[in-house]
């Protein structure tokens, strides 16, 4: 019994990392009815440059932000404006193939420079650390950190969408990006920051990946997928939303690996079809319809 | 010097030509109308003022300075601000943050949501409910707020009355004058010609994307505005 | 005035009657490869084959049934399992398992249209992959299938082909041509078809056609229903091929990331694309070869840019400035003006 309490528990706290992947995707979908097929190799990239910041620098992995987060978000918005704003409008082809080619791009070049291998981000004792509950039960501290971060994100980015002046921005430019220039509002310059803000997340994402599991070049794409499953199951458009997403989807996996080692990805996936049968909207979809 | 001089503006939406050689000149603290039937090009001259029509070089000055080419998100901050055909309020923004979005640009000046929860009440009462779920007239209050808010020194209203029914007109029209009063310059599209009579001090009629009559109202005869709008065969 | 009797709906070009002849020309040609060809060159030209055919399938969904699919490995690696189920457990023929798999590729695509139709535009295509996933984890996990690490087409099938090693090379390259052209055919004649036009009508505007009373639903379930049938059908024909199967490899996602590449960089949403798409794809492959995912980045970001600044394709570009149309699947309104 307690094994499958344990199972959930750490089930539960996997979601946490999964919502960090999948709210970068929600928001940028929100803001502008996109969907990066590049968001996996991009967790990725990440967590390639703070590999960088921490071998190279000699940053500890944490600080390691203030440099990633910065080149991120500059990434971001430059991506953005150069690229991807030139595919937004009604036909859904450019953004897809083209988010899906610059996948293949980025894949191949950080396969060029860091080669096929696996690597992982060090960080010391943090990754052995636990916490007792119970007898026999106990949380890692590491899993429980990602948690607590994806939480307080998730409750900022809630704060920034509904109490500022940018969050109304990028809100009032989802709604209508042309009624929104005539209130002084440049949409071109808002889908970039939104950009810019998801690249943020996924560079917390990317450490958070770097150091709970190996990763190589090729290692985006189940990012993307899993990203994707946590936004669907969690309803398009809901911040927490993604949160529910992503903890149903690392209960799954939890579950599916207990009972065969083979089974956990496609265990997670199961869920997400099922869910997707039963609830095709999610389990909390956003009101207003798209 | 006009606040608003517009000289020989042509506009296109791809291959087809909107306005011809439009001339027009608004004076500071002055309302002006245009006038004219379904599809005479009047939107679309205040889409091109606005800056979401792409215009030739030079035709649309605003206080001695070339506007033609500025993007629309630049305008606002120039004092240009618009009230849109059918509202357009942003359905996942409160009646609130729909008047506070409107002051984006930041620029400097009187209004505030205090002054226009003082002109429109009932906006005041219902600030935290979404803007679509306001009534046809509370919604036109919140879009003139909004445009209020942009501190503007020209206002454009693109068809005020539309869709909405008399008694409310007469509401909204009521605070035209106040928002005058205030040195705000207006410039109205307007099918409602007795709407437009009412508050201007110039009227334009347009007729086939040309200005087919300009004049002060107490000057115009109905024969002559039949004229200039429906065109005349003989 | 313009007289109406003076109108007519024009399909064939002076172009497209030379196009037939020389695509006739052509094709002999092809046909008698086996007989003073080399192995290399045939082995070359059936993944030319399987490769084109795989482009137009995709492109039919895409570039015609708006279906942005990049799970079409899904049907590839079933269909090329399905030989190896057939051919060694059942013993059915290996060339007869092509059109099988074909068929229980279209059979197995109904649940799966079930659950990604419910997808909207661009998460569409993510569901189409993760139910890729879903297959190749599933067979992975099949172990009389060889389980993860997958298997070996044995001699016994393989000879029951053809006992002469020439005659069997022979008749694979007879087969993937046959494919191919079928493939082809009958993607042009559904254009040319009723069907054609809803669907032309669909990828124009997925909104106008509804109001005209198009059934988007229907037509778009035909289409996802009939490259599921080619791509399972394809992909028996590469398995025999290779004569070695793993879920790796028959679910790989570069599968389909090659034909996207071919078909964007050729010219979507039409026929004549994908086939300069794939020419384009081998002639650079061959000295690229040796740089390998440097040859990748140049497709990658050559499709990017094509996207960006010429969607319409390589051949796009050309038939706009010399008007030229090998399949014209489009109708024309011509008509002549008199002068009175």
């Amino acid at each position: 019994m307690i094994e499958w309490v344990n199972t959930v528990l750490q089930g539960i706290l996997t979601g946490g990392l999964y919502a960090l992947f999948a709210a970068g995707l929600a928001i940028i979908f929100g803001v502008m009815r996109l969907v990066n097929i590049t968001h996996g190799d991009l967790i990725v990239l990440s967590a390639f440059v703070a590999m960088v910041a921490i071998d190279v620098m000699g940053f500890n992995p944490f600080i390691s932000l203030v440099a990633v987060l910065p080149i991120m978000f500059v990434f971001g918005y430059i991506l953005q404006r150069s690229i991807l704003n030139f595919t937004l409008g009604d036909d859904l082809l450019p953004p897809l193939l083209v988010t899906f080619g610059l996948s293949i791009v980025i894949q191949n070049l950080l396969l060029q420079i860091f080669s096929a291998d696996s690597q992982r981000i060090k960080a010391g004792s943090l990754e052995i650390l636990s916490i007792q509950l119970y007898e026999n039960l106990s949380v890692g501290v590491f899993p429980l950190i990602v948690f607590i971060v994806a939480v307080f994100i998730i409750i900022g980015l809630q704060y920034l969408f509904s109490n500022t002046r940018i969050g109304r921005a990028f809100r009032a430019t989802s709604d209508d990006a042309v009624t929104a220039q005539l209130m002084g509002i440049n949409d071109r310059h808002i889908f970039s920051l939104s950009m810019a803000l998801a690249l943020l997340i996924v560079g917390i994402a990317g450490l958070f990946v770097g150091i709970s599991t190996n990763f190589d070049p090729s290692a985006g794409p189940s990012r993307l997928l899993f990203a994707f499953e946590a936004v669907i199951m969690g309803g398009l458009g809901s911040l927490w939303g993604t949160l529910a997403g992503g903890i149903i989807l690392g209960v799954s996996q939890n579950i599916g690996a207990k009972l065969d080692p083979g089974w956990q990805i496609l265990a997670g996936h199961i869920a997400f079809l099922v869910i997707l049968v039963f609830r095709p909207n999610g389990l909390f979809p956003r009101m207003r319809d798209d | 010097m006009s606040l608003l001089e517009v000289n020989n503006l042509d506009a296109f939406y791809g291959d087809f030509q909107a306005l011809f050689g439009i001339n027009l000149a608004i004076e500071e603290g002055e309302a002006v109308a245009i006038i004219g039937a379904n599809g005479a090009g009047k939107s679309t001259f205040l889409r091109s003022v606005s800056g979401l029509v792409t215009n030739t070089a030079d035709a649309i000055n605003y206080r001695g300075m070339d506007i033609s080419h500025r993007a629309a998100s630049d305008i606002v901050g120039q004092g240009i601000a618009m009230v849109p055909e059918g509202r357009k309020l942003f359905p996942s923004l409160s009646v609130e943050e729909n008047l506070l979005i409107g002051g984006y640009s930041q620029r400097a000046g009187a209004w505030n949501l205090e002054r226009i929860y003082g002109m429109f009440p009932i906006l005041k009462e219902r600030r935290d409910v979404a803007g679509t779920a306001l009534s046809g007239g509370e919604q036109q209050m919140t879009a003139i707020g909004r445009a209020l808010m942009a501190n503007p020194e020209l206002i454009l209203f693109d068809e005020l009355s539309l869709g909405l029914a008399p008694i409310v007109i007469n509401d909204i029209y009521e605070s035209l004058p106040t928002i005058k009063q205030e040195g705000v310059t207006l410039l109205l599209v307007e099918q409602d010609i007795n709407k437009a009579l009412e508050v201007a001090d110039r009227v334009y009629c347009f007729q086939e994307g040309r200005v087919s009559l300009t004049g002060v109202p107490r000057n115009l005869t109905k024969d002559s505005i039949a004229a200039a709008y429906f065109g005349s065969d003989k | 005035m313009i007289n109406s009797s003076r109108y007519w709906v024009q399909r064939s070009t002076a172009t497209s009657r030379l196009g037939a002849v020389l695509g006739i020309m052509l094709l002999a040609v092809l046909i008698s490869v086996p007989y003073w060809g080399g192995r290399a060159e045939m082995r070359l030209l059936v993944e030319v084959f399987y490769i084109l055919a795989l482009a137009q399938l995709w492109n039919l969904l895409a570039g015609y049934g708006g279906l942005v699919s990049v799970g079409q490995q899904a049907f590839l690696g079933f269909g090329g399992y399905m030989l190896f189920v057939f051919s060694i457990h059942v013993g059915v023929g290996a060339v007869w398992t092509i059109p099988l798999a074909g068929i229980l590729g279209a059979l197995i695509s109904l649940p799966v249209a079930f659950l990604v139709f419910r997808l909207r535009g661009h998460y569409f295509a993510i569901g189409t992959w993760v139910v890729a996933e879903v297959f190749m984890l599933i067979f992975a996990q099949i172990i009389a299938l060889g389980g993860g690490s997958g298997a070996s087409l044995p001699v016994s099938v393989v000879r029951s082909i053809a006992s002469s090693r020439s005659v069997r090379e022979a008749t694979i390259y007879w087969v993937a041509l046959a494919v191919v052209v079928a493939v082809i055919v009958v993607i042009y004649l559904l254009l040319r078809s009723r069907h054609g036009l809803a669907l032309t009508a669909i990828r124009d505007s997925e909104e106008a056609s509804r109001s005209l009373g198009v059934d988007n639903f229907r037509a778009k379930l035909m289409v996802y229903i009939f490259a599921a049938f080619g791509t399972a059908a394809i992909g028996a024909l590469i398995f025999l091929t290779k004569l070695r199967i793993s879920p790796a490899a028959a679910f790989d996602i570069n599968w389909t990331t090659t034909v996207i590449f071919i078909v964007v960089i050729g010219g979507i949403g039409t026929i004549e694309g994908p086939i300069i798409g794939t020419i384009i794809y081998f002639l650079l492959r061959e000295p690229l070869a040796d740089y390998g995912s440097w040859y990748l980045i140049l497709l990658g970001s050559t499709a990017v840019l094509i996207m960006l600044k010429a969607p319409q394709g390589i051949w796009g570009l050309i038939s706009e400035r010399f008007e030229l149309r090998f399949f014209p699947v489009q109708r024309q309104l011509r008509w002549t003006v008199n002068d009175d």
